[in-house]
């Protein structure tokens, strides 16, 4: 029983550090309150459900949307540059605010033009298991796992060895600093808030893979990213795995033990705590 | 009492009248129905505004501390079947107690901790009564609503007079943490926390303050809901719609003084009204968020703000 909530709680683990990863770069590493994420990961989705109706695989769906969703990222960033950061005063409140106006706006345009009703994906490694002895997992699962660690591993490795990658680490340490080095902090960060966006796409395409899902999907998201960022240590690529995995492994516990009515409190209970405990996180900078 | 006092507690005075008068004239319920919802929103935008607004502070779990409120009355209904008035003032101590434990533990961090951490408290709530038979879990409880008090000749007529004197109390209230030194301290720590700390405002303690008392607000708003259903369950009282409001109110009334959350929940409450009954509880939603983020980002100071800068008679103190 706890073995096998330890191993789908790592496989889903890392799925959640990969609908995270964005999050980290967006909130973690530039600080903008994104708390419309979730919001872009089921606007992901649906992009990919809309293409999986035309005979599209989902993955190379959210594979094929990321450059439009890098696009609306730029212009997004930009637009919060101009209206907030650039006015410089009380950005906190109102950039806030605008996250969770543009999240509600998201919620509520899907559910008018979808419906309210969940919505699911077709493939072929969508329905099967691996059957190893008692255990079954499902392909999904795996599929999800795989493509997570890639993401996860690729957005790691690209801000750690590029040019451009190093450039986004060094705004988040100090943008004073690079643009002494005669470097555009703003066109930095704009381009960074294009690839977290950009992961959304491909998260939202893993999403609707391992589940079904629906408009309000991004409130529980809410938690679960927010909780593997903030528990990660803010910006941290590795202390993501590990925070998802963290995350999933005790999801997966309390529903077994406590039944599924009981998961939307685990992702948030976690943050609390880690908030009240440790507010860097595990490997905080 | 200075002149600025003498106007509030006229214009106090005036709306109380007018509710009276329109209980005393008006037959068609709905009336007190419909009206009961935007006081209920002056009450939660005021609360909102004391945290938001003063202190810089965004609070996105409103819903928790309303629907605590309003359960806290459910179990004091079901165990002692205490009346109204001792079910408001519990319901005000357990969720500004609520408020204080979730300052308590973020107000230490930045401010989007403290965002998210209300988010966070208002999805655990709601799971825990959710999971909670003794008042109904996830599928609700019915509530039977004791005979209307006389001279009230409705139950709902008499709620909408007690939303009407909370609605006061909540405005006054803040209006003295405006004034006072409370509201000079919680502007100096918005504008910047290290400074103020560094002149001496006891910052910590202020936005501890701020917290309990906007949080006891919140649920005190919520407390009557139960009765003014007859119904309640969690989904419905636990919504993060009445945390949009609660933010979307004072932003598009103007944050920065107790009349703009007034202006904000009468204006953007009656829209809301009227769409829902007209077009769609969705189309509401939508509206409230579009007005919201056009306000944030074309008139932060919020229509007293644009006010203030049509008339210009006299310059309001500045904004943002």
């Amino acid at each position: 029983m706890l073995g096998e909530a330890v191993i789908f709680g790592t496989l889903v683990g890392c799925f959640y550090a990969a609908v995270s990863v964005g999050l980290s770069v967006s909130f973690g590493l530039l600080d903008v309150p994104q708390i419309a994420h979730p919001a872009f990961l089921v606007v992901g989705s649906y992009g990919v459900y809309l293409l999986a109706q035309r005979n599209w695989d989902p993955i190379v769906a959210g594979v094929v949307l990321a450059p439009v969703f890098f696009a609306a990222g730029i212009l997004a960033y930009r637009f919060y540059y101009e209206v907030f950061e650039k006015r410089g005063t009380d950005v906190g409140v109102r950039g806030l605010a605008f996250f969770f106006g543009i999240a509600f706006i998201i919620e509520v345009l899907l559910i008018m033009g979808f419906g309210v009703d969940q919505r699911s994906v077709d493939a072929p490694y969508i329905g099967s298991s691996l059957e190893l002895g008692e255990l079954r997992i499902p392909i999904r699962l795996l599929v999800a796992f795989v493509i997570a660690l890639a993401l996860t591993g690729g957005l790691s490795l690209y801000l750690s060895t590029t040019f451009t990658g190093r450039a986004i680490k060094a705004v988040a340490q100090d943008e004073g600093a690079l643009r002494l080095m005669g470097a555009n902090p703003v066109r930095i960060k704009q381009w960074a808030f294009g690839i977290a966006t950009a992961t959304s796409a491909i998260a939202g395409a893993m999403l609707i893979v391992v589940s079904p899902v629906d408009p309000n999907l991004d409130r529980v998201y809410i938690g679960r990213t927010f909780c593997v960022v903030v528990l990660a240590g803010l910006g941290s690529m590795g202390g993501t795995l590990l925070a998802g995995i963290i995350l999933g492994v005790t999801e997966s516990i309390v529903l077994t033990m406590f039944g599924a009515s009981w998961a939307p409190a685990v992702a948030f209970g976690l943050l609390l705590v880690v908030l009240g405990v440790r507010p860097q996180g595990l490997l905080g900078r | 009492m200075n002149r600025n006092s003498t106007i509030f507690w006229s214009g106090a005075a005036a709306a109380l009248a007018a509710a009276l008068l329109l209980v005393a004239t008006v037959r068609n319920e709905y009336v007190f129905f419909a009206s009961y919802v935007v006081l209920q929103f002056i009450v939660l935008a005021t609360a909102w505004n004391i945290l938001g607004g003063y202190a810089g502070y965004v609070n996105f779990g409103s819903s928790a501390f309303f629907g605590i409120g309003a359960y806290t009355s459910v179990v004091l209904i079901n165990y002692l079947g205490a009346p109204l008035p001792v079910q408001i003032l519990a319901a005000a101590a357990v969720s500004g107690a609520l408020g204080y434990a979730t300052g308590l533990l973020t107000l230490r961090l930045r401010g989007i901790f403290y965002s998210i951490a209300t988010v966070a408290v208002a999805i655990i709530i709601e799971t825990l009564i959710v999971n909670w038979r003794y008042v109904g879990g996830s599928t609700g409880i019915q509530i039977l609503r004791p005979p209307a008090t006389p001279p009230f000749e409705s139950y709902t007529k008499m709620l909408f007079i007690v939303m009407t004197l909370m609605a006061i109390a909540a405005t006054a209230i803040a209006r003295y943490i405006e004034t006072s030194w409370i509201g000079r301290g919680l502007r100096a720590l918005r504008d910047g926390e290290v400074a103020a700390e560094g002149c001496g405002v006891p910052t910590l303690k202020l936005k501890l303050l701020a917290c309990t008392i906007s949080g006891a607000l919140m649920g005190a708003a919520g407390a009557p809901l139960a009765m003014y259903q007859s119904y309640i369950e969690p989904v419905s009282t636990f919504s993060l719609n009445y945390s949009m409001a609660a933010v979307a109110m004072p932003m598009i009334g103007g944050s920065s003084s107790w009349i703009g959350p007034v202006v904000g929940a009468i204006v953007l409450g009656s829209i809301q009204q009227i769409v829902t009954v007209t077009i769609s509880n969705e189309a509401n939603v939508l509206i409230v968020g579009l007005i919201l983020v056009l306000f944030v980002v074309a008139a932060p100071s919020g229509i007293v703000g644009l006010a203030s800068r049509l008339s210009k008679t006299r310059s309001a103190p500045d904004r943002l």
